[in-house]
């Protein structure tokens, strides 16, 4: 692609020329503070944060053991409600398990099974994608038939099929969400190594006589980080919805264990009686998945050179708009504007 | 034109292939069909007599031949859960999931267009970011659950649409939403952002130079532009929805299509019914893309010319 050397080109011409400008802030704390200008993707990524303290430490935090029942006490409504006490926050499902133990430990779940496809998907695509980038020829035509063919097979029902054959379990679950998903970092990692194969850094590593596992691994693969990173973001939004979609219709993870998508599917039988069975996993979906949305949204921009010009140039004419308002004489706006970061510096 | 057809046909045929051998191996070999359809009390004389009635005890180059040859045919054999061929449940209940998939995409489009349209108007102001929010809202809800709290509230509170099953235009309601949402939120940021690089060009300058009333210029003009873009995404979002979506929302409002029927024979141990749909599936995703790769070229002077 083309792109991407534009990108190169530009990001020079732009370190070289900012200096000059004095906008420019201290690298590494302009990460922060773009991120802090983005209230949405801040607060995901604190959520986020939280979840995977929440994750890490489930035993300890929650109040109960999720697989404990307690038939006396079942279907008590959360604490707010009439009937419901403060012994369970958020009530108690059909068996009288605990239901806010439940969603603590179907964090875990949900942020393993995420991260483990995540990993392995994006490595065989990775590793695909930067062959047939590299290689070219037969070696591209040959990888590249592959990926049209999977991409083109029903991916859910042959997951449900495999899933049926195999039997649920975690690891089913990693294995074949990583099956269905590897093609899309091959086909980002090819085009973008496609790009980069004749630009002159390339040339000059292979005229010095590096062996091609050293120009990909590291000459090539470094520049894949940004959009990589950003497509790894969405996926993990992706399989966390797959994996709920999966346990939901019992496919997924197995009873005792909990899961989310699980909790929904059996508060589903309760949901005329019990709606917070169904409520609740299913706002734990759902704020996860959208914080991840939000924090790749910001990454995507803020990897991007072109993107994040685009967005300094609207904060800019902003500030410049809104200090015209209250001094209508500026000669220079750019010049002494406090407020202007330099997205270009990180 | 012919040259083109022909390719993606061949193209087609060996998707099809990879998946048929897929299907044979995953359940010849990797599993144990046996061990997955029958009980797991069965003594090993039904085993014996079950594996020679699907004829699992011969060979198994000779069992892919003559797997090869039924498929060719389309002959899937009988369903173990209904005792009838497995074409014939197929066949009652594909046209469903098709009406649905359909269904469910035509209202994506049809919401879509407009709101991308809008929200490219004024980009980051506030409409535009309110469009954006809830459309990034709506991609991160999980589908079974957006189904859920469909059916509370509007089967349950309002009481205004029937909670599941088939029937009239009014049981289509609630899953063809419930399916369409995520792919509106995707095309709704397509045609935004096409929309907004469409609205940058010089021929839309030119248009509003000439005297051409706004809401043309856009809706008109821009729009054709952007309009190519959305179809493209919009036979992928059908065939994404029809190779696996359809399956949760069915299971969800027991709608009586291929996804529900797969769910089916999985809790009732039923292979042969499960991989036939499978296959077909496959068939139809291959046939359906093959339609939009035409329909794309036909559509598109730019690329129909070149």
């Amino acid at each position: 692609m083309s792109d991407s050397s534009n990108n190169i080109s530009m990001q020079q011409s732009l370190t070289e020329v900012a200096p000059q400008t004095a906008l420019v802030r201290p690298v590494g704390s302009s990460v922060w503070h773009d991120l802090w200008a983005d209230k949405a993707a801040f607060t995901g990524l604190l959520f986020l944060l939280l979840l995977a303290l929440v994750a890490i430490f489930a035993p300890l935090i929650a109040p109960h053991d999720p697989t404990s029942q307690n038939i006396i006490a079942r279907l008590k409504p959360p604490v707010w409600l009439a009937g419901g006490s403060s012994e369970h926050m958020l009530g108690t499902d059909h068996l009288g398990r605990d239901l806010l133990s439940r969603v603590i430990h179907g964090a875990r779940i949900s942020i393993m099974v995420g991260v483990a496809t995540v990993l392995l998907a994006g490595s065989v695509g990775i590793l695909v994608g930067l062959c047939a980038g590299y290689f070219g020829g037969r070696v591209d035509a040959f990888l590249v038939a592959v990926i049209d063919t999977v991409v083109a097979f029903p991916g859910l029902l042959l997951a449900l099929l495999i899933l049926a054959v195999i039997g649920p379990s975690a690891t089913t679950v990693v294995v074949v969400l990583a099956f269905n998903g590897w093609m899309v970092y091959a086909r980002v990692t090819r085009g973008i190594v496609l790009g980069m194969r004749s630009t002159p850094y390339i040339e000059a590593a292979e005229t010095i006589g590096s062996k091609p596992r050293r120009v990909i691994f590291r000459h090539i693969l470094p520049n894949l980080t940004a959009p990589l990173l950003t497509l790894g973001t969405l996926e993990f939004a992706r399989i966390v919805l797959a994996e709920a979609a999966l346990s939901f219709l019992g496919l997924g993870i197995q009873p005792p264990a909990s899961s989310w998508g699980l909790d929904v599917a059996s508060g589903k039988e309760y949901m005329f009686r019990a709606w917070w069975l169904v409520t609740f996993p299913g706002i734990a979906i759902a704020l996860t998945v959208l914080s991840v949305n939000l924090l790749a949204s910001w990454f995507r921009v803020t990897s991007d050179p072109v993107e994040r010009e685009k967005r300094y140039a609207r904060r800019l004419v902003k500030t410049v708009k809104r200090q015209l308002r209250r001094n209508p004489v500026v000669d220079n706006p750019v010049a002494d504007n406090p407020v202007a970061d330099n997205p270009v510096q990180s | 034109m012919a040259n083109f057809i022909l390719a993606r046909l061949w193209q087609g045929f060996i998707v099809v292939f990879c998946v048929v051998v897929f299907v044979f191996v995953l359940t010849r070999l990797v599993g144990d069909p046996v061990k997955v359809m029958l009980p797991l009390e069965a003594t090993p004389e039904q085993r014996a007599v079950f594996e020679q009635q699907l004829g699992l005890d011969r060979p198994i180059l000779e069992q892919f031949v003559t797997y090869l040859q039924d498929v060719a045919v389309l002959d899937f054999g009988d369903s173990l859960w209904q005792r009838r061929p497995v074409m014939e449940i197929i066949a009652e209940r594909a046209l469903s999931t098709l009406l649905l998939t359909f269904a469910a995409i035509f209202m994506a489009v049809a919401v879509a267009i407009p709101l991308g349209v809008t929200a490219a108007l004024r980009p980051e102001g506030t409409v535009d970011r309110t469009i954006v929010v809830t459309s990034l809202i709506g991609l991160s809800v999980p589908q079974f659950w957006l189904g859920l709290l469909l059916i509370i509230f509007f089967s349950l509170q309002l009481r205004v649409l029937p909670t599941s099953g088939a029937g009239g235009f009014r049981h289509l309601v609630l899953p063809a939403l419930t399916l369409a949402i995520p792919a509106m939120t995707r095309i709704i940021m397509v045609v935004r952002s096409s929309m907004i690089e469409q609205l940058n060009t010089q021929y839309v300058k030119t248009c509003r130079a000439k005297g051409i009333a706004a809401w043309r210029v856009v809706w008109v003009h821009a729009l054709r532009n952007s309009l190519v873009t959305v179809f493209t995404l919009s036979g992928w979002e059908l065939i994404r929805a029809l190779s696996g979506y359809t399956v949760v929302v069915e299971s969800v409002f027991a709608w009586p299509g291929l996804g529900l029927t797969a769910i089916q024979a999985i809790e009732r141990q039923d292979l042969i019914l499960l991989q036939a749909i499978v296959l077909l599936v496959a068939i139809m995703v291959v046939v359906l893309n093959l339609v939009f790769d035409l329909c794309y070229k036909v559509i598109d002077p730019r690329i129909r010319l070149s």
